[in-house]
């Protein structure tokens, strides 16, 4: 790693454990991501990619029993520290979850749960935030007429780019991704996709994905996780197409996974 | 062939001998629903029809003895009793679920919920018991001390529409509280956490999200204690002074005895001749529809909330 690379980082993990209850999630995980990178986990199922996302927004809490051991900074603040607001920490470090989730609430009202959430209650104002997130998730033409409808009539890919509309909306500086395409049929996928290139130029991207190809296509850097280790972290293309680990090399030819 | 069906093996004999006694079972409550149905209907519809259904309806006096047969007041009674027990009951029922579910370290909510359930099964004599002991003493000594000038002497008895009010929304709590909770309990661990994803605070998430997403189920609790406090009897016999009359509209109203649908039928079956006893049929009647009704926007929103 070279120092230039280091102040780069947005994102700063290093020798983090997690703990569920007795159980060992992650090992002495050590990670950089730098600022408007788009980073990709892979690695089997159970290996741990869901939970080290978890730990970066500090969702696990939601979960008892658990502890985290080790250090994970964010803009240079360990996020661990007893002193951090968390709601502050969740605002510039957003979730799209696997499964679209959103709230059965109109449409409007979704991408608008955030802003309100934190303060604003300009009605004017909202409009805008929710027009601006809908047009960034490459939604807004297909739902701008029906802005009150209810959000779980939309169909799956509408509903999970709704949901990255209304992480956006909230202003993040990070935007954690897991496995946000894999409910979408192959269409769906590709605009979630081109939209992951796009969230680039202005937000911090980290996405879990199954699918090596997606990871190749969207990701800059990729780490492969095996048994909640970091086994190679590397250039996209260089892992996919000079791995240095043999591990790597198996998992990206389908040995094992 | 591999797949074929035994003819007379021993256990599909036995599966459909079991099929046909809970199907008996199944049918055995549709015939009393049936039975009760028109036994009511037999016994008081004709008087109804008779005697004129608006007269009985909207007439203003009860005498048996001048075979005159208003029940106005007793369905004045009953919907004041219930909506303003619901007005209570509802809100602190639905508090209290919220509580219970999203809030309550489980120590408490280990303590809070069996004490719920006892609550749901202390007969409702002895609850009546109480509010003649306790409740009605209190309103007393309130109605003839600090409000004897503003109140008729009639209005000072404690036994009134609050004595009431107050009982019944304690009895309709654990109705409310335990289907609003199972409700609550149903939303998706993914709404609170989609929520909390975006820097929601736990109340933020309670009040915007969950109840939101509950709602229907709240609803439907909320109509179920409806039911319930309209179909009360014994204790609110016990408790509402029972007399025959539409009480002085204003705040005067909570003091005022008064006499429910449930009460009339109750209190007079053991004495009735026929024709009063075809009367108290069509009271029954009135509730019943009353009871309908409810039901029926329990089923309508049931249905969609799928
Ligand atoms: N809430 C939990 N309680 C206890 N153990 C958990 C919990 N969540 C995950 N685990 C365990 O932690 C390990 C890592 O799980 P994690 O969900 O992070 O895997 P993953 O890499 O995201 O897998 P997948 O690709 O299937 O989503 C697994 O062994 C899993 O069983
Ligand atoms: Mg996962």
């Amino acid at each position: 790693m070279t120092n230039q690379k280091e102040s780069n980082a947005i994102i700063e993990i290093e020798d983090l454990d997690f703990y569920y209850n007795q159980t060992k999630a992650l090992k002495n995980v050590s990670l950089d991501i730098n600022k408007n990178e788009v980073f990709a986990f892979i690695g089997p199922s159970g290996c741990g990619k869901t939970t080290l996302l978890r730990v970066l927004n500090r969702m696990n809490d939601l979960i008892p029993k658990t502890r985290v051991v080790g250090k994970v900074q964010i803009e240079g603040h360990d996020i661990y520290d007893p002193n951090v607001d968390v709601v502050q920490l969740r605002k510039s470090v957003g979730t799209v979850f696997q499964k679209p989730n959103p709230f059965p609430i109109s449409i409007f009202d979704n991408v608008a749960y955030g802003p309100k959430a934190h303060g604003i209650k300009n009605k004017k104002e909202l409009m805008e935030i929710v027009e601006e997130s809908l047009r960034q998730a490459a939604l807004w033409d297909e739902v701008k007429d029906r802005l009150n409808d209810s959000a779980t009539g939309l169909s799956g890919g509408q509903q999970q780019r709704l949901c990255i509309a209304r992480v956006m909306a909230v202003k993040p500086e990070i935007i954690l991704m897991d496995e946000p395409t894999s409910a979408l049929d192959p269409i769906a996928t590709l605009k979630v996709e081109e939209l992951i290139n796009e969230l680039k130029q202005n937000y911090t991207v980290v996405i879990v994905t199954h699918n090596m190809e997606q990871a190749a296509r969207v990701s800059d850097k990729t780490a492969l996780f095996l048994n909640g280790s970091i086994i190679e972290t590397n250039e996209t293309n260089q892992l996919f197409t000079n791995p240095k680990e043999q591990e790597t090399e198996d998992y990206i030819t389908g040995k094992f996974g | 062939m591999k797949f074929q069906k035994e003819k007379n093996n021993k256990s599909n004999i036995e599966e459909g001998i079991v099929k046909v006694i809970l199907f008996i079972m199944a049918l055995s409550s549709v015939i009393s629903l049936g039975l009760i149905t028109f036994f009511v209907f037999n016994e008081g519809l004709p008087f109804m029809i008779n005697y004129g259904i608006t007269d009985f309806i909207f007439g203003t006096t009860w005498n048996p003895t001048d075979q005159v047969y208003g029940i106005f007041p007793m369905i004045v009674g009953s919907v004041i009793v219930t909506v303003l027990a619901m007005l209570i009951g509802a809100p602190i029922g639905i508090a209290v679920a919220v509580y219970l579910v999203e809030i309550a370290p489980r120590r408490v909510a280990k303590i809070v919920k069996p004490a719920i359930q006892l609550l749901e099964g202390i007969p409702s004599v002895v609850i009546g018991l109480f509010g003649m002991v306790v409740i009605i003493d209190l309103l007393r000594r309130i109605s003839r001390g600090p409000l004897s000038e503003y109140l008729p002497a009639g209005y000072q008895t404690g036994y009134s529409v609050l004595a009431g009010v107050l009982i019944l929304a304690i009895m309709i709590l654990p109705t409310i509280i335990s289907i609003s909770a199972d409700s609550i309990r149903a939303v998706p661990q993914e709404y609170k956490e989609g929520s909390y994803a975006m820097g929601a605070t736990k109340w933020q998430t309670i009040f915007r999200v969950v109840v939101p997403a509950a709602k229907s189920g709240i609803l439907a609790a909320v109509i179920l204690g409806v039911g319930r406090a309209i179909g009360e009897t014994m204790a609110i016999i016990m408790v509402v002074g029972n007399s025959v009359q539409i009480p002085i509209p204003g705040w005067e109203t909570l003091f005022a005895p008064v006499r429910t649908l449930t009460g009339n039928i109750a209190l007079e079956m053991g004495y009735a001749g026929p024709e009063h006893r075809q009367a108290l049929f069509a009271t029954g009647i009135i509730l019943f529809i009353f009871i309908i009704i409810i039901n029926s926007l329990t089923l309508l929103l049931r249905r969609r909330r799928t």
